[in-house]
């Protein structure tokens, strides 16, 4: 029997990254809300790689922390090894990426939600949609024990667990990720209110018994000395702790002449598997198909938490058969007498095609229900994580009736990122890559508290005395630059000593500091002789100063771009716009546009079969409609 | 990027005329006028001229003098494209206003598009809707065009060059990103010295085509195509067909045309730079010779030739020899005065120039629309293209590759410098970018697959 339980302002369904972020968000902004999980053990769980961040993963989480998000200060309690990847390439692409006590993370996590102001937790399993009298609009959820639960927005999460399969050989679970009950029934109410299902797929390798590993024939991976937080609210002294290092492997000839010999069994070569699955993720026998010319592929094995032996194996997911996965690892040197915890599978779900949201995550035929994380057709914890944070912000927005927040492509790879699954058809789980940002320059892990943290103090996430530290830091920054510039040093005997000393040409002219400091051989620090005048700084000050001024060229070049790409973003087409009436369109780009209906001709440009000339004739007719 | 960046063209007809204006318009466009242009009198700046004055001085390639001239400066909102504009009044020859043209692309402009300057004023509210239906036409003309005609337009070598560079391009970033995106997996030690060689030898690459488009030839848009044919066939009366009006003088006198006729026709939106011969014959007359070796000279130019034959006539000595020399060409074998009995042998022309025969009457017009037709199968299978030496398409082409070599320089300088790898994938990008722009290609997906399909993902 149906009853009414409770009512809400938004409903969360999903307690993984992304609606963690969204409840917490929507919680804080004060609205009533509910959250929903399978089961009350797996929030925040992570289910395949041990770890947060990751090339332009890092920055996504840097991104979240600074628009108020929880991810960042949740990796920064539960991390047992950090590392700053490509320290040694340009600022853009230095990437952060920590190891988690998995248990740990998601416990932290559970209590953070716990212990949040209008925020509920609830084990259940929404199994429908209950739409308003139109038809149109979202008005609450049922569970599937018959409970009624209404909201005024509904936020969908269920990452990979809609009508889940688990499958490596010829063995099919149907269940979620690490045995988890499948929520099997939501799919089909959200396909009878029209939307549009689609199945997608991932892996996650085999887990192993650490005592039964010869870490002596392996290469160790130590975390860095010097540790830099995910939060912006945290120092390194906030957060130091002992390291736990990870370890290389590699899989060799023998592995390979395993997989290929046992191909046939995989369930991808047998068809049992239709989901599509990530190419940027691939599995062991599909690298090894795939690129035979490689005799090793590097492994990594690394803790899933300080106190579990369980040893997870980076780059080695799966789906062939037990015997083939006990086989193949045990070919590895040092994993001989490798005991498998856990094997590697992979996993199908259900999820939607995500061209039929909004940019503020909503979808487009159904006011009020929102997606976020793998069900929109994403993947990974980071991506999940940002999405729900902005599905919930949107929420709350819209309910308090302000302005949604919607981030373009030049202000955060958030941006990036929900642009493209908006606007691209993706047609396999999306990962975020750096090179997918095309102002990579602009959008640094080292500044994402310069582009964000004003967005997040205006929508009400980030508190007065994070903000007036956050105010002080940039005044620190900006006041030392404007000194540098207009600090001037003459071509003095003292100076060109000193420029000597430093493997540096000596000055014809008078110059600036800057130009100095601009110098590949010089920086901000080194020039610290011949500038008696310079207060002391705090260490991140000194960084963003040092990229402001010693990458200035590219940064001012990506800036002009930014200004002539935002003309066009600043174009907005109506939401009533017909496009039979635009007569001069192509056929595909004229079905294109109805499709993914773009909110700018910004957009309009970046949708695949929208020719230049197609939004020239869309312009015109936009100019004409006036 | 269209619509937000500064365009520039030549705002004059393209003959040998006295005077020629570059016109250019665009938030960029003083800038870009005080780059190219120094006023005579020293104490004159172009960037603090006022709007609606003048100036005269040189007109710049870098530190090199190209010509003299005036400088018209216009701001917006109150010039014709509501935007700043400037005009550089030149002299008028064909080579110096390319010059100058090339000078202004390279200080930061790019060529406009047919009809650009006129969508401007009408995007930002200057003209009214009437008018720019026809702006809206050929703009639209253009679309479909372009979509049908784009595997089509650019064939030969010139696009096998530039897809093989884009291809190494694609291929280098591809790597860069991998490594950046997956650090444990792929190192870039030595790389930047690897990627220094295979740039150098780009930028050699784009030097060489930038060099096969400074011919300095008489230029203009359009396929070449050349009306051939012994006296009095009727190739005036075909042009006049083609053209729709009566251009070239047409008599029963044989020899009428002395010299050769120039035109330009648009047949269902394929661009025809029409030449109309004299008669080709053995002559004994010193002026009609002149015009018969021309005529021979242009035939061997161009790259479809209209050959008209008598129909009512059997074929003589002039047209075995005109039939010898165009023998293995791209011929259209065009028998006109279809309105009479057609007598000549068919079966012979086609025997020695197997391509399109057709039968027309110039005078009365039958036959058009066939002829209409075959060009048009020829164009979109294509048989026939724009010669890529031609100048409009070669201009905007050039201003591709000009942007390509500055963006190909900007990775040697950050690879000279010692910049990080990430930094080169900027400028390696633009190059990619500016190379498709020729191929009617854009970025889209192209780097993501690339990461992909080349390079083995970890996790």
């Amino acid at each position: 029997m149906p009853y009414l339980e409770e009512e809400y302002d938004v409903v969360v369904v999903g307690a993984g990254h992304a609606g963690c972020e969204a409840a917490l968000a929507s919680a804080r902004l004060g609205l009533n809300t509910i959250i929903f999980t399978v089961s009350m053990d797996s929030v925040a769980m992570m289910p395949c790689n041990p770890n947060v961040g990751g090339s332009s993963k890092g920055h996504l989480v840097r991104e979240l922390d600074a628009l108020g998000g929880e991810m960042g200060k949740n990796i920064d309690k539960t991390y047992i090894q950090s590392k700053m990847l490509n320290s040694s390439k340009g600022p853009a692409v230095h990437s952060l990426r920590a190891q988690a006590d998995k248990k740990n993370y998601s416990a932290a996590m559970k209590e953070t939600l716990e212990n949040t102001d209008n925020l509920t937790l609830r084990q259940a399993e929404v199994s429908e949609l209950i739409l308003g009298e139109d038809g149109r609009s979202v008005v609450g959820v049922k569970t599937f024990s018959g409970a009624i639960y209404h909201a005024k927005a509904v936020i969908l999460a269920t990452g990979t667990y809609l009508k889940a399969r688990c499958i490596y050989g010829d063995v099919v679970n149907h269940t979620g990720p690490n045995g988890l009950m499948a929520a099997n029934h939501l799919s089909q109410s959200m396909s009878d209110v029209g939307i549009e299902i689609r199945r997608f797929k991932t892996g996650t390798p085999a887990r192993l018994d650490k005592r039964s590993i010869d870490f002596t024939q392996m290469e160790e991976q130590k975390g860095d000395e010097h540790v830099v937080p995910f939060s912006f609210t945290n120092t390194e002294d906030d957060i130091k702790r002992d390291q736990i290092s990870c370890w290389l492997c590699y899989t060799n000839e023998e592995t390979h002449e395993i997989i290929r010999n046992n191909i046939s069994r995989s369930p991808l070569f047998s068809g049992v598997i239709e989901g599509t699955g990530p190419r940027y993720c691939p599995s062991i026998e599909d690298k090894v198909m795939k690129f035979p010319d490689k005799n090793r592929h590097q492994i990594f094995i690394e803790p899933e938490g300080e106190n579990t032996n369980e040893m997870y194996m980076g780059g080695m997911s799966s789906s062939l058969p037990e015997d083939v996965q006990y086989a193949m690892i045990r070919s590895m040197k040092g994993l001989e007498h490798a005991k498998i915890v856990r094997n590697a599978y992979a996993i199908e779900y259900d999820c939607i095609n995500a061209i039929n949201l909004k940019p503020t995550l909503e979808f487009k035929d159904v006011a009020g229900l929102y997606g976020a994380g793998q069900i929109n057709g994403s993947s990974g914890y980071e991506e999940a994580a940002v999405q729900g944070l902005m599905a919930g912000i949107n929420a709350a927005l819209k309910i308090l009736g302000r302005n949604p927040l919607v981030l373009d492509r030049s202000q955060a790879y958030i941006g990036v990122l929900i642009d493209d699954l908006v606007t691209k058809e993706t047609r396999e789980p999306y990962r975020m890559m750096t090179s997918r940002a095309e102002y990579r320059l602009l959008l640094r892990q080292d500044n994402a508290d310069l582009r964000l943290t004003d967005i997040g103090h205006d929508i009400g996430l980030i508190d007065d005395e994070r903000y007036k530290k956050f105010c002080h830091k940039r005044e620190l920054i900006n006041s030392e630059i404007d000194r540098l510039d207009s600090t001037m040093v003459g071509a003095n005997k003292s100076i060109q000593k000193f420029l000597t000393s430093m493997g540096s040409t000596t000055l014809k002219t008078a110059a600036s500091l800057s130009e100095l400091i601009r110098r590949p051989e010089l920086s901000y620090e080194a020039i610290a002789p011949i500038d008696p005048e310079r207060n002391e700084l705090p260490e991140d000050v000194i960084d963003q100063i040092n990229i402001s001024i010693k990458y200035k060229g590219y940064i001012d070049r990506q800036k002009e771009q930014v200004n002539q790409f935002k003309k066009l973003e600043n174009r907005r087409i109506p939401e009533d716009i017909d496009y039979n009436d635009v007569t001069n369109l192509r056929k595909e780009a004229r079905q294109k546009l109805m499709l993914i209906k773009p909110e700018n001709i910004g957009q309009a440009s970046r949708i695949s079969g929208v020719s230049p000339a197609d939004v020239t004739v869309l312009l015109i007719y936009l100019k004409s409609r006036k | 990027m269209f619509l937000t960046d500064t365009i520039c063209a030549i705002a004059t007809g393209m003959g040998n005329a006295g005077i020629g204006i570059i016109r250019i318009s665009g938030s960029e466009a003083i800038n870009i006028a005080s780059k190219v242009f120094k006023p005579a009198n020293d104490k004159k700046v172009v960037k603090t001229m006022k709007s609606y004055t003048a100036a005269f001085g040189g007109v710049y390639d870098g530190d090199n003098m190209i010509d003299e001239g005036i400088l018209l400066l216009m701001k917006g909102p109150h010039t014709y494209t509501c935007e700043d504009v400037c005009e550089l009044q030149c002299h008028g020859g064909v080579h110096v206003l390319k010059e100058v043209l090339e000078a202004v692309i390279k200080a930061g402009a790019r060529i406009a598009e047919p009809g650009e300057f006129t969508k401007r004023a009408f995007l930002n509210g200057r003209i009214d809707m009437s008018q720019a239906e026809s702006v809206m036409d050929i703009i639209n003309a253009k679309n479909d065009f372009a979509v049908k005609s784009s595997l089509v337009q650019l064939k030969g070598e010139l696009k096998d060059r530039i897809t093989e560079m884009r291809d190494t391009i694609l291929y280098n970033t591809a790597f860069i990103e991998s490594a950046l995106d997956d650090p444990e997996h792929y190192s870039l030690e030595g790389y930047p010295q690897k990627l220094r060689v295979i740039v150098d030898n780009m930028v050699d690459n784009v030097d060489k085509l930038l060099a096969t488009y400074d011919n300095g030839r008489v230029l203009k848009e359009g396929i070449k195509t050349v009306i051939a044919g012994k006296p009095n066939a009727g190739k005036s009366s075909l042009l006049n067909l083609l053209l729709g009006e009566d251009r070239a003088i047409v008599t029963e006198i044989e020899g009428t045309t002395r010299d050769t006729l120039e035109e330009v026709v648009n047949i269902n939106g394929i661009i025809l730079n029409i030449v109309d011969t004299a008669g080709i014959r053995s002559t004994d007359d010193v002026v009609e010779k002149i015009g018969v070796d021309k005529a021979l000279k242009n035939v061997d130019n161009a790259d479809l030739i209209l050959y008209v034959v008598d129909g009512s006539k059997q074929l003589d000595d002039n047209d075995s020899q005109i039939i010898s020399h165009i023998k293995g060409r791209n011929v259209i074998t065009v028998i006109n005065k279809s309105d009479l009995d057609v007598v000549v042998d068919k079966l012979l022309i086609s025997e020695e120039l197997p391509g399109d025969i057709i039968e027309i009457s110039a005078k009365y017009g039958d036959g058009k629309e066939e002829l209409y037709n075959i060009l048009n199968d020829k164009f979109f299978s294509g048989q026939l293209q724009y010669n890529d030496e031609l100048y409009i398409t070669n201009s905007r082409h050039k201003d591709e590759l000009i942007k390509t070599r500055e963006s190909l320089s900007k990775v040697i300088e950050s690879i000279d410098m010692g910049m990080e790898e990430d930094f080169f994938s900027i400028d390696l990008l633009d190059a990619y970018e500016h190379l498709g722009m020729i191929l009617g290609e854009t970025m889209r997906d192209d780097l993501a697959d690339k990461i992909f399909e080349e390079f083995c993902m970890g996790k």
